[in-house]
């Protein structure tokens, strides 16, 4: 209430300062951001709050910075731009983090209230334009308002099903007086996730395992996101079942486990995509039935009942019909399952011991067909992914890629014993990801190893962040595996279009060694495979950013591959 | 398969181009739309028929619950709705004998005439979509010169619930 008397003896302050001490409040340690006209009064304050501010070179990396933070830390990620073309530079980002459920917090200026809709200077509707690739979004049209909707945007982002939210700041809102009031809890007429995880339909799930012959876990990015990888894997070891994770479940369970099978789906494992077809039982954990995981449909785990569960009930039965739904979070769910098998007894001890001819046959298909390369005197870019895999072991290393070949070498060869330690856009595919986005992990763990496995394609279109990393001496370590080609666009027209390689040679790269040093990056590269060792580890050592170009065989392909729309057990080997 | 689907919205800003950008993102159809304010100011109600197969009206009604702004989501089957619709309807009339029949044929569908002049007629008809669907058809060849139709408006009946 306006004429509240505890008001009248508080001071008003500028909406830019009460968006400031609600981040404060909010725990926000960390900005990514970019300054403009609209945005002018947040900077002048900036400087008076304890938030650090990293200043980009492009408001799309301020997002996949957020992104980065987010994903690696389990907190909600923020970013602040301008009106206009500021936030048009959101979109990439939004749409990212919005694919891969990842809670990030954008705020966009906007041209002051009374000029909206007047074609102003640097105004775009860009609540409108990002509608459909953020969970929601406030245009805040008064200074009164802006304290509750920040809170409500902090809430919706980090609850339920995680994505991101946009707030829209027209200049004249921060620029306006008002009071910082209470923290209050944002209240909601229409949201309210459930969490609850459905006892009964718990209870007929595990039934539904115990007496399963061949059970498998599908694991994805919900596991991760939900912080629930230890209850997941102490379900799976228990009850002795095999695991295989999307390319979001990465880290979910460790891969180094003998019951892990590593990734599914277009480019998964030989062993992985056999167990799913011939599995009686598959859970999925927090994954949603992508096109790119499950090939075509009807002949997707047909086999099997299928127990399916999520927070968010539109996942549920979208894509595949499914046996024994269950909406909750994977947190709650897991535990709830643990307390069901340690209940059980006797019948969870059996359903562990009977698994011995499943596990048989999946280590059979293990030995059939291993993820493999031949390495000869060209460097492979299936070597350098293992030997970085090899050599991060103990620097408690964070992996981001960029997208294509690097993308899928990486989540192939690299092996994932942790969750959040992986970041790769895995739903919008968004190439330019990687260095931003290990620019965000850098800033929330300066200690540990941050590496970006890059193509010379994808690393090109945010490249400009190499001047953030120095700026802010984040030392991120990023590793171009160079084949001088758009290489999955290449592997396409070669398996595809009878090699018509149309626009997908990148025969005007930059030399990556001078454009690290051009920004004062150190640059290095490796052309023979017995170079791969020594430079990377010269790499991993150095205590700046560094730019490793690795020349690698142009025309490898990333194999096993299960052509656009066929069953997933078609896969193509060699 | 028609489907009415009743959604309870909060008032504001922007919810409309939520609700019609779900549908076209999707691929979902909308029949009609209709949107009003209810008794509670901040909340709208919206009357939205939309066709598909079950698992397409299933997605339909999840994925506007999980817009954050949507309040409720009511699937009305057709035994425990009531749907009405209105249409307006102006007709140019030179003859009385055409105007007489016309003014029969109104009143058979218990329409209301609006407006009467000398050389037109504005008729209103209220009631279940097949009834106007059947009255346009029947009053057709009088020839309809304007028409503004609704779309359809429900409620769910307490009686069978």
């Amino acid at each position: 209430m306006y004429g509240d008397e505890n008001e009248v003896r508080m001071k008003k302050i500028i909406g830019a300062q009460i968006l400031l001490e609600v981040l404060q409040e909010q725990g926000v340690e960390v900005i990514f951001g970019y300054p403009g006209g609209a945005v002018i009064n947040f900077y002048d304050h900036l400087p008076d709050y304890s938030c650090r501010h990293f200043l980009v070179r492009h408001e799309q990396a301020a997002v996949h910075a957020a992104d980065g933070y987010a994903r690696a830390t389990g907190k909600v990620g923020v970013a602040l731009v301008t009106s206009g073309p500021g936030a048009t530079n959101t979109v990439t980002g939004l749409a990212t983090a919005y694919m891969d459920s990842i809670p990030i917090v954008v705020f966009t200026g906007q041209v002051p209230t009374p000029l909206i809709g007047n074609d102003a200077f640097q105004e775009a509707d860009i609540v409108g334009i990002s509608r459909p690739c953020t969970k929601h979004n406030f245009l805040v049209k008064r200074v009164e308002d802006l304290e509750r909707i920040v809170n409500e945007a902090f809430h919706i982002a980090g609850s339920g099903r995680p994505g991101p939210v946009l707030v829209d700041l027209p200049k004249d809102v921060i620029a306006g007086k008002y009071f910082k009031k209470k923290a209050v809890q944002p209240s909601f007429k229409g949201y309210n996730p459930n969490y609850n995880g459905h006892a009964g339909q718990i209870q007929r799930a595990m039934q539904m395992l115990f007496k399963a012959r061949r059970p498998l876990f599908y694991v994805g990015g919900g596991v991760v996101l939900a912080d629930a990888a230890a209850q997941l894997t102490d379900l799976a070891c228990r009850l002795n079942i095999p695991v295989t994770t999307t390319l979001m479940g990465l880290g979910a369970f460790p891969e180094d486990d003998y019951l892990s099978l590593g990734m599914l789906g277009m480019h998964g494992t030989y062993r992985a995509n056999m167990a799913v077809t011939e599995s009686d039982v598959l859970v999925a954990f927090g994954a949603r039935f992508d096109d790119r995981v499950t090939g075509r449909l009807d002949k997707f785990a047909a086999d099997a009942k299928i127990i399916h569960v999520d927070i968010d009930p539109t996942s549920i039965s979208k894509n595949i019909d499914v046996d024994i739904p269950i909406v909750g979070d994977l947190l709650d769910v897991l535990q709830k399952m643990l307390e069901e098998v340690k209940a059980s007894g006797e019948k969870a001890e059996l359903c562990a011991a009977g698994h011995d001819e499943w596990l048989k046959k999946i280590a059979y298909w293990r030995e059939l067909h291993k993820l493999s390369y031949e390495q000869d005197d060209i460097i492979k870019p299936q070597f350098v992914v293992e030997k970085i895999s090899q050599l991060a072991q103990g620097h408690d290393p964070i992996i981001s890629t960029e997208v294509g070949q690097n993308q899928m070498w990486a989540a192939q060869f690299f092996t994932f014993t942790k969750p959040r330690s992986w970041l790769t856009s895995g739903g919008l595919g968004t190439m330019g990801y990687g260095l931003p986005a290990a620019m965000g992990a850098q800033v929330a763990f300066p200690e540990r190893l941050v590496i970006d496995i890059a193509g010379d394609g994808s690393i090109q279109m945010n490249s400009q962040e190499l001047a953030t990393v120095v700026q802010y001496n984040l030392p991120v370590k990023v590793i171009i595996l160079n084949n001088g080609y758009l290489g999955m666009v290449r592997q396409w027209q070669e398996l595809f279009f009878d090699k018509h390689y149309s626009s997908t040679q990148m025969n005007h790269a930059p030399d990556f060694v001078k454009l690290a040093e051009a920004y004062g990056a150190l640059g290095l590269r490796a052309r023979t495979p017995e170079e791969v060792e020594p430079i990377l580890k010269q790499a991993f050592a150095h205590p700046g950013p560094v730019v490793v170009d690795v020349v690698v065989a142009a025309e490898e392909n990333v194999y096993p591959m299960v052509p656009a729309g066929e069953a997933i057990s078609n896969m193509l080997l060699v | 398969m028609k489907h009415i689907i009743s959604v309870l919205v909060e008032n504001e800003f922007g919810v409309l181009s939520r609700i019609a950008s779900l549908f076209s993102g999707r691929g979902f159809n909308i029949e009609s739309l209709t949107v009003a304010e209810t008794d509670d100011s901040t909340v709208s109600s919206m009357t939205i028929v939309t066709q598909g197969a079950d698992h397409i009206i299933e997605q339909i009604t999840k994925q506007l619950n999980k817009l954050i702004n949507v309040i409720k989501v009511v699937e009305l089957t057709e035994s425990v709705q009531m749907a009405r619709e209105m249409v307006l309807l102006k007709f140019a009339v030179n003859s009385g004998a055409k105007r007489l029949e016309l003014l029969h044929l109104v009143e058979v569908y218990q329409g209301r005439v609006l407006e009467l002049g000398s050389r037109s007629l504005i008729v209103e008809l209220t009631g279940e979509r097949t009834k106007i669907d059947a009255a346009l058809e029947v009053l057709a060849p009088f020839g309809i010169k304007e028409m503004s139709r609704t779309g359809m408006v429900a409620l769910a009946r307490d009686s069978v619930k």
